[in-house]
């Protein structure tokens, strides 16, 4: 192919991207643009060209080691879930933009830190994406002449840097289009997914070609490759350092999955929903697994085909070429644009944000922006930033063009992830240690660059570029415990491993050492136990932060309108003070205000400048260590004390639902005890009113006769009888209730006690025509106060007597014994108890409701007699209630009383 | 000679306000139960009846209710209520049904005659 026709082939690729991004951005809510599955691709952006073409270069030359990179992510993927929802929460509730961001707000809005880790990613992301951009232009070369380089091609040919601005202007385009870098890039996050499904795609294409098409099939690759290559290098891991060195290589790959500014871009900055992280979990390792699936095929058929003398990264390219097949040449080489264009983008945009936020606007243009007008200040921002993207892109050309390292990509890969994992220590122990200070974190970065310097850049220098080999044969100054590749001895590890191991340990034990024996101030604490915390954070939001000083809200308002514009600063400030209700005219800020406003304007210029910009403003009082920790205990005992006040007024509730039924039951027995009351006066008074009218007539009347004299005498004597009787009831009720009552208890018959009963009320039963029955089978023989149960039995009976029609009334009583009791029933044929007073005919205090036009005889407290005496002697005494007809009232008293 | 139902399920109390009243030259009646009172005050039309509340079968009240609502007996039939029950309610609600007086149980012979004496002058 052409390298016109090349060209423009890239240019209508690039312009479909362009497209493909806008189309996103307008289609924003839209169910394909914020499907979980676009968020779990554009983490792929992760395989950029070294992946696409490295790995076969790495499994080329070294074998299986090029593995390691992606079973990193493969194997702690769980892991990294979880790390990822706390980086997340914290992220999202302080709108932090880049890991400087996050780094530099954990310790405090470190300003310095903050530029420290921009400066760590810059050294970092340069070099890679000027790999990319060699990786771009090697391949144009290869496909546009279709040589097979061989020698590997040195060309900067014009068109690379063409490509490079056109990718800067993509990037600042749609890398800029909203002011908060916190906020999502919708445009970029939808086309780098697209991408990530063309390289896959591309690769998987060429991989099926070279072991299917080339050859037939794995075992086929296998059983050549077996015949003329030293496989056994290839394909095995070697011993114990071999080991070592793929448990290092693995844990740099993971560090690398989260600390990569681009990784943190797409993982972090861009997520939205927690759908994303369920998808993501599986489909992302699934991604790197397909990516790998074909790499030692190719690699071993690169070999077999092209020998080892042909550049190994390109043999996708060299292998289609080698047989003629030009399209899918320029087919692999459009997923290898797409590896770069995505990578390129994303890393730059994650670059410009932290060099225009934690760089640029902090030590440069603060003092400018709080002055100038808010759509300038905009403006601004937007154009640091987009000036950000040129520069590093342009960087990274300069770099590519200046040195142009003659080794192969994955070596320039391994140093960026050396020299981004330095971040780790202050990243992930930040996260889980209060302790952590800026100061440590600082020297321990630092020194784990002094580090990588020295054994690994300075010795990669002297190797390859000028080939003196003294110093890393030698050691520096001759001293052998100082040779780069074996410091100190250890000479197991590979350089790579090596450089990581007395880099981290040098810059993780600075870390823990400094942060033990200095304490950070008192805002490095804060945000220290916010970070620890994060899950009461998200909770607290701005009350988990402590501020003492004096700041008004009106200053503090116009440097929200500066950088955010007077429409967005009016919602935030309404916003806010609905969510703490407080009051419009408050004047003075209170430290949630200023956390509140701290934290917006950290999505807009970064952590550190935010800091600045309120700290201009409002005159900050120190807080004390003991202040910072008291508040997140303080929130955390209101926790605790919510939780025990929920508990208490659950027991309340419950305490109050038996209170009310309890006083309902006492109100109903007041009730009852009122009712019993008014019926004993209304008993009570009918004889007495007898008595008193009888005396009056008699008193007044000397010419009565003296037959009705002597009736009105009887009917005193009479009523004076009734009288009597009434009161010895109540007196024995309560005699009986009160328990001081004693029962005479005797062997004998109850047999007889009931006949006695049924002869004392056959005179009247008699009168009214009522027939009574009693049968037994057999003489029961008990012990019991004989006064007592006649008193009952006479009272079950008369009791029937009274509802029992007259003329054809029948009264049975029926007698049984068992082994263990003895039970009497008596059953009428009268009208019967009402249903809803079966229980409570034996109450002390109850009378039936139809009191009024039904007046029982005796005083209606018979039953609550009967009940206290049966009782008395450990027996029950009930209505039945499955009867048809009429009462039956049922005696159980017990052979032996217990 | 006027005539009063006497209404109460006490013979006792009964006795003693029929000798009174007949000594005063009353006519009377006696009704052992509501649903006598109501039978027989239709048949007598009484120019008084002395009404018990608390009755077997029909009440006090419903006699009251029965006489108020009756077409000759509500205007031609005064009433006074003898009873044992004293709250203040039983004494409105039996006021309310159109008794003329309302008194409580035990109560004073020679104050009832005054008052039967006093109603039954003023209906002249």
């Amino acid at each position: 192919m052409s390298k016109t026709a090349l060209i423009a082939l890239i240019f209508v690729y690039l312009g479909i991207l362009f497209l493909i991004a806008l189309f996103a951005e307008k289609n924003k809510g839209s169910k394909l643009v914020s499907h979980p599955i676009v968020y779990a691709l554009s983490l792929a952006v992760y395989c950029s060209a070294w992946t696409y073409y490295g790995s076969v270069g790495m499994a080329a030359n070294s074998g299986v080691e090029f593995l390691t990179i992606y079973l990193g992510p493969i194997i702690a993927a769980p892991l990294w879930i979880v790390l990822l929802k706390k980086i997340i929460q914290l992220s999202k509730v302080y709108n932090i933009s880049s890991i400087a961001d996050f780094i530099s707000l954990r310790y405090g809005n470190s300003r310095s830190l903050g530029a420290l880790v921009t400066l760590v990613c810059a050294a970092s992301i340069i070099p890679y994406i000027s790999l990319q951009l060699k990786a771009i232009s090697e391949t144009f070369e290869i496909v546009s002449t279709s040589t097979l380089g061989i020698e590997g091609s040195s060309v900067i040919t014009d068109s690379t840097f063409y490509i490079a601005l056109i990718l800067a202007v993509f990037a600042s385009f749609f890398g800029t289009l909203a002011l908060d870098a916190s906020k999502n890039r919708t445009g970029v996050m939808f086309s780098v997914a697209f991408e990530s499904v063309l390289k896959l795609t591309f690769f998987l294409i060429v991989g099926v070609y070279v072991t299917y098409y080339v050859f037939d099939g794995t075992t086929d690759v296998y059983q050549k490759a077996s015949l003329s290559l030293d496989l056994n290098q290839l394909s095995t891991i070697n011993g114990l350092s071999g080991g070592i060195n793929w448990y290092f290589s693995i844990v740099l790959s993971f560090l690398a999955i989260f600390l990569l500014p681009r990784q943190f871009q797409t993982s972090v900055v861009e997520f939205t929903n927690r759908k994303q992280l369920k998808t993501s979990i599986w489909l992302f390792p699934l991604y790197l697994f397909l990516f790998n699936v074909f790499v030692i095929f190719i690699a071993w058929g690169g070999l077999l085909i092209l020998g080892d003398q042909a550049n190994a990264d390109y043999f996708t390219l060299l292998i289609p070429l080698y047989f003629g097949d030009h399209w899918l040449a320029v087919l692999v080489f459009l997923g290898g644009l797409s590896a770069v264009i995505s990578m390129v983008v994303v890393s730059t945009v994650a670059l410009s944000t932290m060099l225009s936020n934690n760089l640029i606007i902090p030590y440069g243009f603060i003092k400018n922006l709080t002055r100038g007008k808010s759509f300038k200040n905009e403006k601004t921002i937007k154009n640091i930033r987009r000036l950000c993207v040129f520069i590093s892109i342009i960087l990274a050309y300069l770099f590519y063009a200046l040195f142009d390292p003659k080794v192969s990509l994955f070596s320039i890969g391994l140093i960026s992830f050396l020299i981004i994992a330095q971040l780790a220590p202050s990243f992930f122990i930040g996260m889980f240690w209060n302790r952590g200070s800026a100061l440590g974190s600082k020297v321990g970065i630092i020194l784990g660059l002094v580090f990588i310097v020295f054994t690994y850049l300075i010795p990669f220098f002297t190797e390859h570029v000028i080939s003196y080999h003294q110093f890393v044969e030698e050691g520096f100054l001759g001293i052998h415990l100082l040779k780069p590749y074996a410091l100190f001895g250890i000479d197991i590890l590979n350089p790579v491993n090596h450089a990581l191991y007395w880099s981290l340990f040098f810059n993780t034990g600075a870390y823990l050492i400094l942060s033990v024996i200095k304490k950070g101030n008192y805002r490095e604490r804060n945000y220290g136990e916010m970070f620890v915390n994060s899950e009461r954070v998200v909770e607290l939001k701005e009350n988990a932060y402590v501020w003492k000083g004096e700041a008004y809200v009106d200053d503090i308002q116009n440097i929200l309108v500066r950088f955010l514009g007077q429409a967005k600063a009016d919602k935030a400030l309404r916003v806010f003070r609905k969510r703490y209700a407080v009051n419009p005219e408050e004047k003075l800020a209170d430290a949630r205000f200023i956390n509140f406003s701290e934290r917006l304007l950290t999505g807009a210029v970064g952590s550190a400048s935010a800091k600045i910009l309120i700290s201009n403003v409002a005159k900050e009082k120190p807080v004390s260590l003991l202040e910072v920790l008291k508040i997140l205990e303080e929130n955390k005992e209101t926790i605790s004390v919510n939780k025990s006040l929920e508990e208490q007024s659950h027991k309340l509730i419950k305490l109050t639902s038996e209170l009310k039924f309890a006083n309902e039951e006492l109100r109903l027995q007041d009730q009852l005890k009122d009712d019993f009351l008014d019926t004993v006066a209304h008993e009570l008074k009918t004889p007495i009113t007898s008595i008193k009218a009888s005396s009056e007539v008699l008193a007044d009347s000397e010419d009565m006769p003296q037959e009705l004299q002597h009736r009105f005498l009887n009917n005193i004597i009479q009523d004076t009888e009734r009288l009597t009787v009434l009161i010895n009831d109540i007196l024995d009720l309560e005699k009986m209730a009160s328990g001081r009552d004693e029962l005479n208890l005797q062997l004998q018959s109850l047999n007889k006690c009931i006949e006695d009963a049924i002869n004392g009320i056959s005179s009247i039963a008699g009168k009214k025509k009522i027939e009574v029955n009693f049968d037994f089978s057999s003489s029961v023989m008990i012990e019991f106060d004989y006064n007592k149960m006649i008193q009952v039995f006479t009272n079950l009976l008369s009791n029937s007597i009274k509802f029992v029609p007259e003329n054809n009334g029948k009264i049975e009583v029926f007698l049984v014994a068992n082994s263990e009791e003895v039970v009497t029933k008596i059953k009428d044929n009268g009208k019967g108890i009402p249903e809803e007073d079966l229980q409570l005919i034996f109450k002390k205090f109850y009378q039936s409701k139809n009191q009024t036009f039904k007046k029982l005889q005796g005083s209606g407290f018979g039953l609550a007699i009967c009940k206290q005496i049966v009782e008395m002697h450990g027996g029950v005494i009930y209505a039945n209630s499955n009867i048809e007809t009429g009462a039956e009232l049922i005696v159980n008293l017990p052979k032996r009383r217990p | 000679m006027k005539k009063i139902l006497l209404v109460d399920d006490e013979p006792n109390i009964i006795m003693a306000l029929e000798y009174s009243l007949r000594k005063n030259n009353y006519d009377t009646f006696i009704a052992r139960d509501g649903e006598e009172a109501i039978e027989l005050a239709e048949k007598l039309k009484p120019d008084l009846v002395v009404l018990d509340i608390m009755m077997p079968k029909v009440d006090g009240y419903e006699v009251l209710e029965f006489l108020k609502s009756h077409d000759t007996l509500k205007d031609n039939t005064q009433t006074i209520i003898i009873s044992a029950k004293q709250k203040q309610s039983d004494v409105e609600k039996g006021l309310n049904l159109g008794a003329k007086e309302y008194i409580k149980k035990p109560f004073s012979m020679k104050k009832l005659l005054s008052i039967v004496n006093e109603l039954l002058t003023l209906k002249k």
